[in-house]
């Protein structure tokens, strides 16, 4: 049992999922927080990074997108974006998860150096984590991650760890790919070692392998439950507890957390109980990031037209599924990310999704904040048409860039949709 | 003086209309062509197999339309405008096209290839300075040599390739040089000669460019010391284009004495590194290649790197040419002005759009920089 479960109440067993969902992500905030009281290393951490290596040497995590989402989610994005893009100047063009995290660091820049918390600061809806005093960072859903975290380090005067996951032009993954991703995993615990003063805890990191394999068996056994007709979950919810299979996969929280979530679904269903109540009529694919600042609004549209996110391959990438102890296994979970890879590979997964949760459409974020994820939606749709029959459409947005999405326009394509699926 | 005109109007005049001098290329000597996607590719591969290895850095003041259809208005304006010449079939005359997949759109766009050439892809480490990265990348170059010899149906053996890196570096050497007399005598080398001269090695045979700029380079070596009086700057950026850009640089009385520029002297600041293995002695120059947006590196050595080049040439500002939506670039920006700043080296950012006709935004902003130099 770690540390962090030892001081959780004795209660959070009988909590629902939700309420441990809640619990959880606050207290990973808290133990960072106490991390950095106690004089111990915080580490910031891209969301798809292999987390394992920290986790075994006792580091506390911190995940700047999942912080950024959550702030976006509760309206207080355009603040951090305004302080990043006037004061900083960073382009209005650069990923908004970024502008936000570096908003939100500018004003704990200023609090740590001043001493004197910034009124922004106090006025943010954000959650309060420290600044970190390594990072760690890895490009399997975009090379921006790779360029954010350059910056932070660089900013900051703090180590940087990479895990670079070279792009697979064609797949399977090959083998010297591998031995590459598996050589870096080593050159980290060899920084790991230097930046922590003592020698790598490889029997930890096993423990943590094997932890983020439970997690993903149940975040998988989530995914799963989905693609029942009709589903006891909304793919909306999927995106909610998105939040711990990014920030404590290699922690207990998020095996038990989504144990939990997975049994009440099921006893759900056996009562007769979905997500829509029987309202569930049309079944869609999201693909992409939440538009955060518009959530409300975007689940609301499709339920004005008793439609179900029932899948989404986003939700997919934390599919990390290997053999622990095997770190060339290791490596390609963590490299086979489905935008990681050719056209073709990501237009199969993408199909395999909208197959496998029944869906009769597809809508498609086109995301001002994300190349990686928007510039080949055209060619995945059209896959789907083509070999599914299924109808897409594409919308404008942005993942926590208020200033990027248009409601009525996201109206007016689902609307589309909707339409399309109707005739057919 | 005539000579140094003749051979910098031979040069324009290949820079100034890629494609005809690709056609000229392959009629005198009945070589193929292979294009190179920007902004990094080891074109020795390409010229051992006895191709020529084409730039694609876009057009000037192309219009984009049927792009719009493939590409978002968030994509970069180098990327669009290489969409619309790919839905053109502007690369229809090549026999293979190399992308490198350093950014997101590279990647995207790798995948969605509207010409009738075959395209390879290959993949740069980013973890670049550990050990590991070597080998990956040799296996990258293999995999390369290997597709391309099944499209071009040439054997590529390592003497070539050997031979091909004596070639580049012979290249890289007399640019270098180059870049230097260029500074010492703005008077003759104007900003759009400079960049001419570079930008046609991206459609010549490397070693008939080298003959031509080593004549050039003779010549300013015997020109008289340079009368030039006006600011000396450095540029940086993924490309300076077009040259109505550096047109304006020049009314404004400044003079490139040197650049980090993605297209010109980024491409042979530094030497593959002698071995005797091809593909490692490739491999390795990406290993220590620095200085780049492309090429990650947390001590982010740029601003430094572009501080010392003013220095060392005695430049007054620094120019920094911002692509329009290239993001990496974009990245960059905010620590350079920081770094610049604070080393007491005036600046001033200005957007590249490939697309655009009117300039008088950039006319604006350099001509208020001249006055603020002055």
């Amino acid at each position: 049992m770690s540390e962090q479960e030892k001081a959780a109440p004795q209660d959070v067993d009988s909590m629902s999922a939700k309420e441990m969902l809640a619990y959880y992500q606050a207290k990973l905030d808290g133990d960072a927080r106490e991390a950095k009281k106690a004089g111990k290393l915080v580490c910031w951490s891209a969301s798809v990074a292999p987390p394992e290596m920290c986790v075994a040497m006792d580091i506390a995590m911190v995940y700047p997108e999942t912080h950024a989402a959550g702030i976006g989610a509760r309206k207080g994005s355009q603040d951090l974006l305004d302080i990043v893009e006037q004061k900083r100047g960073y382009s209005v063009d650069i990923c908004s998860y970024a502008r936000v995290n570096l908003g939100y660091m500018e004003l704990l820049m200023e609090y740590a150096k001043t001493g004197v918390k910034p009124q922004k600061l106090i006025d943010s809806p954000a959650a309060d984590v420290p600044l970190p005093d390594l990072v760690i960072t890895c490009n399997n859903i975009c090379n921006t991650l790779l360029k954010w975290y350059e910056t932070i380090a660089k900013e900051l005067n703090i180590p940087c760890i990479i895990i670079d996951v070279p792009f697979n032009h064609d797949m399977p993954v090959p083998e010297y790919a591998k031995d590459y991703i598996a050589e870096q995993i080593k050159e980290a615990a060899r920084k790991l070692e230097v930046i922590c003063g003592r020698p790598f805890d490889w029997d930890r990191f096993l423990e943590a392998q094997k932890q983020t394999q439970r997690s993903v068996a149940e975040w998988n056994r989530l995914a799963t439950l989905a693609c029942n007709k009709p589903s006891p979950i909304n793919g909306f919810d999927f995106f909610n507890y998105m939040a711990l299979i990014v920030c404590a996969r290699s922690l207990p929280y998020a095996e038990k957390t989504f144990r939990k979530y997975a049994d009440e679904l099921e006893e759900n269903m056996r009562n007769g109980k979905f997500a829509m109540g029987a309202n569930e009529q049309v079944r869609v694919t999201w693909e992409g990031i939440a538009v955060w600042t518009y959530l409300g609004q975007t689940f609301k549209t499709l339920k004005g037209h008793n439609a179900l996110m029932a899948g989404s391959a986003y939700p997919g990438i934390w599919n990390l599924s290997y053999r622990p102890g095997d770190l060339k296994s290791m490596g390609e979970a963590y490299t086979r990310v489905y935008i990681n890879t050719c056209a073709e590979n990501r237009s199969r997964e993408l199909a395999a999704v909208v197959r496998n949760s029944k869906s009769d459409g597809l809508i498609m974020h086109q995301n001002r904040s994300c190349k990686l994820m928007s510039l080949l939606n055209m060619e995945g749709g059209e896959h789907v048409r083509e070999s599914l029959n299924v109808p897409y459409v594409i919308f404008d947005g942005d993942q926590t860039d208020p200033r990027n999405f248009a409601p009525a326009q996201f109206e007016t394509r689902v609307q589309s949709l909707m339409e399309i699926v109707e005739k057919k | 003086m005539n000579r140094i005109d003749d051979i910098v109007k031979t040069l324009k005049t290949i820079a100034s209309d890629p494609r005809k001098a690709v056609e000229d290329y392959k009629k005198k000597t009945g070589k193929g062509a292979v294009g190179v996607m920007p902004p990094y590719a080891p074109e020795e591969i390409v010229y051992a197999a006895g191709f020529l290895p084409v730039g694609m850095w876009g057009a000037e003041k192309k219009p984009i339309a049927k792009a719009r259809a493939y590409l978002p208005p968030f994509a970069s304006s180098i990327a669009q405008s290489i969409m619309e010449l790919e839905l053109e079939g502007y690369y229809d005359n090549l026999d293979a096209v190399i992308f490198s997949v350093v950014s997101d759109t590279l990647k995207c766009m790798s995948d969605k290839w509207h010409g009738k050439a075959p395209v390879v892809v290959f993949t740069h480490p980013q973890n670049r300075k550990i050990a590991a990265a070597v080998p990956f990348l040799v296996e990258e170059y293999r995999l390369l040599t290997y597709k391309l010899e099944q499209i071009l149906k040439v054997r590529i053996k390592e003497e070539a390739l050997q031979n091909a890196i004596e070639v580049y570096n012979a290249n890289r050497k007399v640019m270098r040089e180059f870049s230097d007399l260029a500074a010492l005598h703005l008077d003759l080398i104007t900003p759009a000669a400079r960049h001419a001269v570079i930008k046609a090695r991206w459609y010549m045979d490397k070693a008939e460019h080298t003959k031509l700029v080593e004549a050039l380079n003779d010549e300013l070596r015997k020109a008289p010391a340079s009368a030039f009086k006006g600011k000396r700057v450095v540029t940086t950026g993924l490309q300076v284009e077009p040259d109505d850009v550096l047109d304006i640089f020049q009314e404004f009385g400044f003079g490139i004495v040197a650049d980090d520029v993605a297209d010109e002297s980024r491409q042979f600041r530094l030497d593959v590194p002698a071995g005797n293995d091809a593909l490692t002695r490739l491999a390795k120059w990406w290993q220590d290649f620095d200085g780049c947006p492309f090429a990650t590196d947390p001590l982010k050595p740029r601003g430094q790197m572009i501080i010392d080049l003013a220095k060392k040439h005695g430049a007054d500002a620094v120019i920094v040419c911002m692509m329009k939506f290239c993001d990496p670039e974009e990245w960059d920006y905010p620590i350079l002005v920081k770094e610049f700043d604070a080393a007491g080296l005036a600046n001033i950012m200005i957007e590249i759009d490939q697309e655009v006709n009117s300039f008088e935004q950039i006319r604006t902003r350099i001509q208020t920089f001249a006055d603020v130099l002055s």
